[in-house]
This record gives C-alpha cells, sequence and structure tokens, in this order.
C-alpha cells in the first residue's frame, strides 16, 4: 500500500472503541412538570406557551394558541388571575418570578388586536348539553363542549354574559371590552346563549329541552349577612349586590363616608369603587390583621395608594345612623380573633357588608342523586354530581373560589361530559416528575431583572373606573417570556452537546427530539446533566 | 422588533435558538470539526479532553481547516493515540514530552519555507509546557515563532499518576505531595505562573481561559489565530481523577476556580493585561475546594483552616491584581 512520505502505519479511528461500555450511568432528557403548570388551576401548560413565545413574531399565535387549547379567557385572565403560576415560579428563587400573568395578558390582548379566532375541527355529536350559569365556569365549559363538536346551550338569569366576571369584578381591574371579545369568540363557536332566564327546576329543564348531559355553574351570588344591630334608619347593603348594580351600569349612592366589612377581595373591590363612586373616606374594617387578610397584597397595596384606610381588629357591633360602633379585637394563641371589650365609634354614611357569598341551590330541589355538604355540591374527579349526567363546577362546588378554578373545572367537566356521552373514562392526568429549582443550572442564565407592568397614574385611579394596572408594551413582554428557564424541559441551547468530552450527543434537527446520546461512546460522566441549564437530563443507573 | 438584549440563557450557555447561527459557539455547530472525536481513552468527564476539541475546533474554523498539531507527551497524547486507534481529526503531530514547543517552531518554519499558509498549534499538559518543555517553550517565545501554544493545566503529572508539576497548587495532594505533617501536600510559595512568564517575553498575545467559558475561550482562540507570531494560551482543564472529583463536576470546578479568584481569567498584549474576565458570583475558595478530594485533608476531623486562609489570601491578591471585581460583571446578553 502507497503510504505518504515518512508514514509506514495505517491508521484506524478511535471510533471502533465503544467507551459507553464505561457506563455506570446514562442521562436521558426529561419532560419534567414545572411548577408553573403545576400551580395553574387552568391547566395551563405555562413552560410551552412560554417557549413558543419567546421567538415573539409570528410564534405569539402559536402561544396563544396553546393557552386557547384550555382556556379560552387569555386576556381576561391576563388582568384577573391571581396568578398561583408566578407564585410557584422558580425563577422566584432565582431573582424574581417571571411575569406570566402579563406575557398572557399581551397575548391576549395581541389575539383581540389581530382578530385571531377558534374553530370546531370535531364533527357534530348530535348531542345536546345544558350549561347552567355563564360565568367563567360555564362558558369555559362550553367552550371546550362545543369544540368537542356537542349542541350546547348556556342558560343565564342575568341580562348579559360573564357572570362575577361582569357583575364582581370592577371595571378599573376588567374593561368589559376586552371581556366581551372573549365571551363573543366563544358564542362564535355555535354556543347557544339564553340570557334573563333562571333555571327553577333542573328536571323540568333538562327534560323541555332534552339535554343529554347538564353542567352546571350557578356561581355563588348571595352575600352573607352578618346579625348586626342595625337601627332602621342605617344604610346597609351588600357589596354582591353593590357591584352587580355597578355591573348594570348604575352609579349606586353611598355617601361622603362608606365602611366596608370583611378582609377578602371584594371586600378591598368594594372600597376601591366606594373611592371611585365619589367616597371622601372609605374604610375597610376587618377583624383580624393585615397578615391574616385573605384579599391580594397586591391590590390591598394599589387600595391603599389609592387612599382606602384599613382598620385591623376591628368588629362591627351596632349600626346607627351615621356611625357604626367597633369593638377592638386581639388574636388568641390560636389567631383567633377574640373580642376585648373596648369600642369606639366610626363616622359612616354607609355599611357595605363583604363577608362571603352562598351559593343559591334551590333549583336543584327535588333533584335525586345530588348531594349538598356545607352549601355546596359534592362532585367526583370529573366534576360529576351524585346525578349521573349532570356536572357541576365553579364557586358551587368545595374548591378556592376565583375564575381560574372555575375555568379549570369547566374544562375538566366538558372532558368528563364528552367521556360520560360516549360510554368512556377520562384519560388519567399525566403525573410527570416535579421540575424542583435544585435541578436547574441557573449560571447559564442571563442577569434578567423582572419588567413590572406600568400603573395608571393615582388621580385618575380614585376618580375613574379606568384600567390600573397597564399591559407590558412588546419588547418587555418578550423580555419576560425569555426570562423563562424552561424548568425540567430542554430549551435547545446545545449546552449538553457543547459539554460532552466524548462527542456522545447527536443534534438531531427535529425539533421533537432535538438531541439523542450515543450510547456507544456516552461514558456516563454526567456532565451534560449537571451542565443543562433547565434540569432536562436525568442520570438514571444501568442495570448492571 | 427593537434591539432586545436578552435572550434567555444569553452568552453563557454553547448554543441559543433565539440568534442567529452565526452568534452561537463552534460546539454548538453539529458540523464542527470535532478534532478529537469520540472514542478516546480519557477518564469519564476529562476536562482535557473537552478543553482540546474546544480549542482546536475554534481553530479549526478561524484557520479554515488548514492546521496542523503538534502534542507533547501526556494524557491527551496517549488517551487519543493507542495504536492503531487514533481520535485526531486534524493533522497531527505526537512529538516528546519536553519538546512539543520547538517541534511546533519547525513545522511553522518548515512551512514557511514551502510557502503554505497553514497554521499551527503547540500543545501540552502543564508538565510538558511550563516544567520539562519550559525551555523549548521560552525559545518559541524570544524568536517570536509563528505558533499558538496551548497548556491544558490539570494541575499535575496525570498520566504517570498525578504527580506534583510547576502547576500544581499549594496544599493540594499528589502521588508525591502527601497529606502530612505540618505543611499537608504540595507546599506553599513553590510554582509557577506560565502566562505571567510568557507576557515577560512580550509576546503579541498571552491569555488564560477554562473549560467553564466556552465563548471566551472561543473568542481567545479566534482573536490569537488572527494574530501572527507566538501566542500563549492556557486553559484551566479539571481532571476528575487527579483532582479526587466528580466526573459530573469538572466544569462546575473550573467555574468555581474563576468565580472564587482562584484561576485569574485574563489576557495580554506585549506583555500588558489588556482584559480581565469580572468574577459574577463571587464565592469564597472553600467551595471550590471543598468538591476535590486533593483538598479533604483541610477540612473534616484535622481541619486547618489557616491553610484555606492562605489559598483565599492567594484568591483575594489575584482579584485585586486583576482587577477581577472593578468591572462591570458580564450579564449575558
Ligand atoms: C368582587 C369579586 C371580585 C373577584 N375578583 C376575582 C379576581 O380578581 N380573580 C379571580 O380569579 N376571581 C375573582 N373573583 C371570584 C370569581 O369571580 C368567581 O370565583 C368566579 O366568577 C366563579 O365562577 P362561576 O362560573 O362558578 O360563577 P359566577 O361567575 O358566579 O357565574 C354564575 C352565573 O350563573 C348565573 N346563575 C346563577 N343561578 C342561576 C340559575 N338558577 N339559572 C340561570 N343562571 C344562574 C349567574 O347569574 C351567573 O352569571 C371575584 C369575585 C368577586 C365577587
Ligand atoms: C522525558 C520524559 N520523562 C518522563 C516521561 C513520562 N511522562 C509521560 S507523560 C508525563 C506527565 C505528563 O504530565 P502533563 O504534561 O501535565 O500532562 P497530563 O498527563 O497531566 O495531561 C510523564 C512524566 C516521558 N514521557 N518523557
Ligand atoms: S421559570 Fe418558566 S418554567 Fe420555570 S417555573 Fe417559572 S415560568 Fe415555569
Ligand atoms: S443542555 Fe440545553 S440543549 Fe441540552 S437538554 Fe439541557 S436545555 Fe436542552
Ligand atoms: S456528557 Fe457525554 S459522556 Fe458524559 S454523560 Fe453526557 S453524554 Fe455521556
Ligand atoms: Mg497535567
Amino acid at each position: 500500500m502507497d503510504h505518504p512520505f515518512a508514514i509506514t502505519l495505517d491508521v484506524g479511528s478511535s471510533r471502533a472503541n465503544k467507551t459507553g461500555s464505561w457506563r455506570t450511568e446514562r442521562p436521558l432528557y426529561v419532560h419534567n412538570q414545572p411548577p408553573c403548570n403545576r400551580a395553574c388551576p387552568a391547566g395551563e401548560d405555562v413552560r410551552t406557551w412560554l417557549y413558543d413565545a419567546e421567538e415573539g413574531g409570528d410564534a405569539y399565535e402559536r402561544a396563544w394558541r396553546r393557552i386557547m387549547e384550555v382556556n379560552p379567557f387569555p386576556a381576561v385572565m391576563g388582568r384577573v388571575c391571581y396568578h398561583p403560576c408566578e407564585t410557584g415560579c422558580n425563577r422566584g428563587q432565582l431573582d424574581e418570578a417571571v411575569g406570566i400573568n402579563s406575557v398572557e395578558r399581551f397575548l391576549g390582548d395581541e389575539a383581540i388586536r389581530c382578530g385571531w379566532q377558534v374553530t370546531v375541527d370535531q364533527p357534530s355529536s348530535g348531542l345536546r348539553v345544558l350549561v347552567v350559569g355563564a360565568g367563567p365556569s360555564g362558558l369555559s365549559a362550553a367552550y371546550q363542549l362545543a369544540r368537542l363538536g356537542h349542541e350546547v346551550t348556556i342558560i343565564e338569569a342575568a341580562a348579559k354574559p360573564g357572570g362575577m366576571m361582569r357583575y364582581g369584578i370592577p371595571e378599573y381591574r376588567l374593561p368589559r371590552e376586552v371581556l366581551d371579545a372573549e365571551i363573543q369568540r366563544i358564542l362564535d363557536l355555535g354556543v347557544h346563549l339564553q340570557l334573563g332566564t333562571t333555571v327553577t327546576d333542573l328536571d323540568a329543564t333538562m327534560r323541555e329541552g332534552r339535554y343529554d348531559a347538564a353542567f352546571l355553574a350557578v356561581g355563588a351570588q348571595l352575600g352573607r349577612r352578618a346579625h348586626l344591630p342595625a337601627g332602621t334608619a342605617s344604610h346597609v347593603v351588600d357589596a354582591v349586590a353593590l357591584l352587580h348594580h355597578l355591573g348594570e351600569g348604575d352609579r349606586p349612592m353611598l355617601g361622603r363616608r362608606v365602611a366596608i366589612y370583611g378582609g377578602g377581595n371584594t371586600a378591598v373591590d368594594a372600597a376601591r369603587t366606594a373611592k371611585r363612586l365619589g367616597a371622601e373616606e372609605s374604610v375597610v374594617v376587618y377583624r383580624r390583621t393585615r397578615e391574616r387578610m385573605p384579599a391580594h397584597d397586591a391590590e390591598v397595596r394599589e387600595a391603599e395608594e389609592e387612599g382606602v384606610r384599613f382598620t385591623w381588629l376591628s368588629s362591627i357591633t351596632q349600626v346607627e345612623e351615621g356611625s357604626l360602633t367597633i369593638e377592638r379585637m386581639e388574636l388568641d394563641e390560636t389567631g383567633f380573633p377574640q373580642p376585648t371589650g373596648v369600642t369606639e365609634q366610626l363616622p359612616a354614611d354607609s355599611l357595605v357588608l363583604a363577608l362571603g357569598q352562598d351559593s343559591d341551590l334551590r333549583f336543584l330541589d327535588g333533584v335525586s342523586g345530588i348531594e349538598v355538604d356545607h352549601g355546596v355540591v359534592t362532585v367526583d374527579e370529573q366534576m360529576m354530581t351524585g346525578r349521573p349526567g349532570v356536572f357541576a363546577g365553579g364557586d358551587m362546588v368545595p374548591d378556592q373560589r376565583s375564575a381560574t378554578v372555575g375555568i379549570g373545572h369547566g374544562r375538566r367537566a366538558a372532558l368528563g361530559v364528552d367521556a360520560w356521552l360516549h360510554g368512556r373514562t377520562t384519560a388519567q392526568p399525566d403525573d410527570a416528575a416535579p421540575a424542583e429549582f435544585e435541578a436547574l443550572n441557573t449560571w447559564y442564565f442571563a442577569d434578567a431583572p423582572r419588567a413590572h407592568r406600568p400603573l395608571l397614574e393615582a388621580v385618575r385611579r380614585s376618580s375613574t373606573f379606568d384600567e390600573v394596572v397597564q399591559s407590558l408594551d412588546a419588547d418587555s413582554a418578550l423580555y419576560e417570556a425569555r426570562r423563562c428557564m424552561s424548568c425540567g424541559n430542554c430549551l435547545s441551547c446545545d449546552n449538553c452537546f457543547g459539554v460532552c468530552p466524548d462527542n456522545a450527543i447527536i443534534k438531531t434537527g427535529d425539533p421533537d427530539t432535538p438531541y439523542l446520546i450515543d450510547l456507544d461512546y456516552c461514558k456516563g460522566c454526567g456532565l451534560c446533566a449537571a451542565e443543562c441549564p433547565a434540569g432536562a437530563i436525568r442520570m438514571a443507573p444501568e442495570d448492571i | 422588533m427593537t434591539d432586545l438584549k436578552l435572550y434567555q440563557v444569553g452568552t453563557f450557555a454553547a448554543g441559543n435558538r433565539l440568534v442567529d447561527l452565526e452568534l452561537r459557539s463552534v460546539q454548538a455547530h453539529a458540523d464542527r470539526a470535532n478534532s478529537i472525536t469520540s472514542g478516546h481513552r480519557a477518564c469519564q468527564g476529562c476536562g482535557e479532553a473537552l478543553g482540546a476539541r474546544y480549542v482546536l475546533d475554534a481553530a479549526m474554523r478561524a484557520a479554515g481547516g488548514d492546521v496542523v498539531v503538534a502534542n507533547a507527551t501526556g494524557c491527551l497524547e496517549v488517551f487519543s493515540t493507542p495504536y492503531p486507534e487514533s481520535s485526531w481529526q486534524v493533522a497531527w503531530l505526537h512529538s516528546l514530552f519536553g519538546n512539543a514547543p520547538a517541534v511546533a517552531a519547525g513545522m511553522a518554519a518548515g512551512l514557511r519555507a514551502l510557502g503554505r499558509e497553514t497554521r499551527v498549534v503547540g500543545q501540552g499538559g502543564d508538565g510538558g509546557t511550563v516544567d520539562i518543555g519550559f525551555g523549548c517553550l521560552s525559545g518559541m517565545f524570544e524568536r517570536n515563532d509563528d505558533v499558538l501554544y496551548v497548556c491544558y493545566d490539570n494541575q499535575g503529572y496525570m498520566n504517570t499518576g498525578v504527580q506534583r508539576s510547576g502547576a500544581t497548587p499549594p496544599a493540594a495532594r499528589t502521588a508525591n505531595t502527601a497529606p502530612l505533617g505540618p505543611e499537608p501536600g504540595n507546599a506553599f510559595g513553590q510554582g509557577k505562573s506560565a502566562p505571567l512568564i510568557a507576557m515577560a517575553h512580550e509576546i503579541p498575545y498571552v491569555a488564560t481561559a477554562t473549560v467553564a467559558d466556552l465563548r471566551d475561550l472561543e473568542r481567545k482562540v479566534e482573536k490569537a489565530m488572527s494574530i501572527r507570531g507566538a501566542r500563549y494560551l492556557h486553559v484551566l482543564v479539571p481532571c476528575p481523577l487527579g483532582w479526587a472529583a466528580a466526573s459530573s463536576d469538572t466544569i462546575r470546578l473550573a467555574r468555581l476556580a474563576t468565580e472564587s479568584g482562584i484561576f485569574p481569567v485574563f489576557e495580554a498584549e506585549y506583555g500588558e493585561v489588556t482584559a480581565a474576565t469580572p468574577i459574577r458570583r463571587p464565592v469564597p475558595v472553600d467551595e471550590y475546594l471543598r468538591l476535590q478530594g486533593r483538598f479533604a485533608h483541610l477540612f473534616g476531623k484535622h481541619a486547618r483552616p489557616d491553610l484555606v486562609a492562605r489559598i483565599q489570601a492567594a484568591a483575594d491578591r489575584n482579584i485585586v491584581r486583576f482587577g477581577l471585581v472593578e468591572a462591570e460583571p458580564r450579564t449575558g446578553s
């Protein structure tokens, strides 16, 4: 054989030496469940839609469609959701949580601006489903059921759809054009909506409408009353009624000095509303301390900025015209407020009670199989009540009460209804391992302090119902999306491919499985796993 | 979109799907040269194998693939070329333990005589470079031969069983610096900094780098390849075997070495330091030392906080001397 000058031996490649046989552990690409996804009551795949959104431009629509798979209200939720996803977000342990909610809002607004629509891709089933109540839960179920090919009719007592999104949440937090646009998109799927009709006898309604199944989502409309000794001339209203009137376009008269009794979000909304209706003084009276207040911190802060006052550790014992008697409380060891006997007077022209709501379940009287416990309807995993084919969700079932929870219930129930109608059971939810913060290699993430949404200037906040929290601009929304660390899922950074000392990782070019481990050569050193920013690689012992 | 600068993993990871292909590292490219390919017999997690691929792939890209390499004896040579196998996908020549710089200089002279544009890289371990090959290296610098010489510093003679070299750090246990007596491990105050000595030759370019900062390493190789004359690159390459560390910690250790100030990353031209990589997330030297069995005798039952303090003092001196905290740290965007 001819060899070049000074070469006498042939060389072979070291690829003949399969060093994979050294391995005692092998790397595996994982798809773990990020805490944002785990925390989202609507069941959003937050990590994945952020991943889409990070590309910007055309990818926004992809991101939006991914949200729409589970939640038909991105623009609404991007405003009013209490965003437990952000509370769970791993980035909170690095600097500050990703502004998931503000990106969601950005995408929702883009969709409205660009007129993106959804379609029904299933053939018609010919089956009829009744939805009682057009709140977030009922609308969510109707949306999913329509997309599954069923004929859906919503019967709603109020004059307009939206439930507490319209008759509870004030406009300064949720502009009605946004709500209307997202509801209209659902109705455009062919959902029938019958307004101004109260269902009083479920059996009769189902029989007359020849419905094959039903989803009940009547919410909790009845404001809880306190037994307060009150003079006849005193002006006491409940917060849900007040906000309901407002939702109908009225401007209720409350007077110059307004007291609000309660510590939840409804109390804060009522207090901020009172300010906007012209009250000079708007005072929240609450029996416990600020730390124990169920209302969300940001809302309390915003209320304070608008001039709402809070009196903690106070209970109302007497209501007279123009004044309230307040008793100071103190917390016992268990954190329960106990009376001290010390009282004082608080001048007030009206008192707004925000002590919680109950569900009006009279329309279920005599409906066999349905079980009511502590004022709410018992349901199983699929959201089915004790009556086969009748499902329920939202505020009327035992769970946390929020629009997002209601949307999640609506979707789960829709899948349950669909399965029940077809005589199937629903698929088990996936039980991927949690994507822990400790599994990330945060060195690799660029330093990026959070971008916060700007607020409307204070003067306009206490006199108008203009939206307080503003949108992120396009650049900041993209930036916020890119702060996501893609916990537990590959973000295609090529770092594993780069750091393997044995070239044992293959780049496939296929976005679904971008990398493969070449087990002929992988020695199992674990560098790829240790240096994966996203914690998307796990080392698993070999059977040896 | 305007000039949005943040790209998630920014410039810290090898690649980034959000930026143009050209802005990603050489290592992120599926068609990289893979100068040292699979099947080599380096230990699991070998920093030297990784460092050599990082350097040579970048050099290959910078020189359009027209590169020859002279390699000193050491792990890098032994694990890559047991006859009849070779891992090298570059033109590669094995020289002796002590003469790689001279062989590389000769190759450069020969190629020049032939009128060839081929670029020459010489490379070796820290033993081959700072100890036995040092005379040849100094001569190569002095003559300003047109060679990029790269030292892969794993801080010991690893190939022959982890003996001490002039680059072994104080207090480290090696086969011949036992962790016994009042000053266990390698002695303080001995050893040398080859990059500083290289600078004293006032050659066009001297730089240090580590396997923990790929972008910085590649940029330095590219810069070195754009210069003619003698250039020296000193790359810290942790050795799981010799350092008694987990194979998955190789890059982490290199990162801690720089973030603690123990290994200053800088570059110099004609004898003057021109840039230093600022510390981004400062850590005490403990965090670096504790991951390595070769420093185990400084901790535990017969802990030697006094010696750890001396190591910390040396790191602090580097921080002041090279201005490692003065400059704005990188944000990755
Ligand atoms: C003031 C206020 C502020 C809130 N702010 C937020 C917030 O910021 N974020 C958040 O996530 N959640 C918030 N919530 C909670 C959230 O609005 C509710 O949890 C959610 O709306 C419940 O949804 P739902 O579909 O179960 O019921 P609802 O929204 O209450 O809708 C039920 C619907 O059923 C109709 N209905 C009732 N009975 C009948 C009947 N017999 N026949 C026909 N129709 C009937 C009602 O008219 C209503 O439209 C707030 C609640 C209030 C009161
Ligand atoms: C003249 C000579 N003396 C001793 C040796 C044995 N020898 C081979 S490699 C080596 C140590 C190499 O150390 P280093 O250069 O740091 O490379 P590493 O193996 O650590 O990568 C020694 C002592 C030799 N080959 N030639
Ligand atoms: S960083 Fe991203 S994936 Fe991780 S929890 Fe936060 S939003 Fe979810
Ligand atoms: S290192 Fe990067 S490319 Fe590799 S699995 Fe992790 S995120 Fe994906
Ligand atoms: S870095 Fe390479 S050799 Fe090490 S475990 Fe990962 S694939 Fe295997
Ligand atoms: Mg060495």
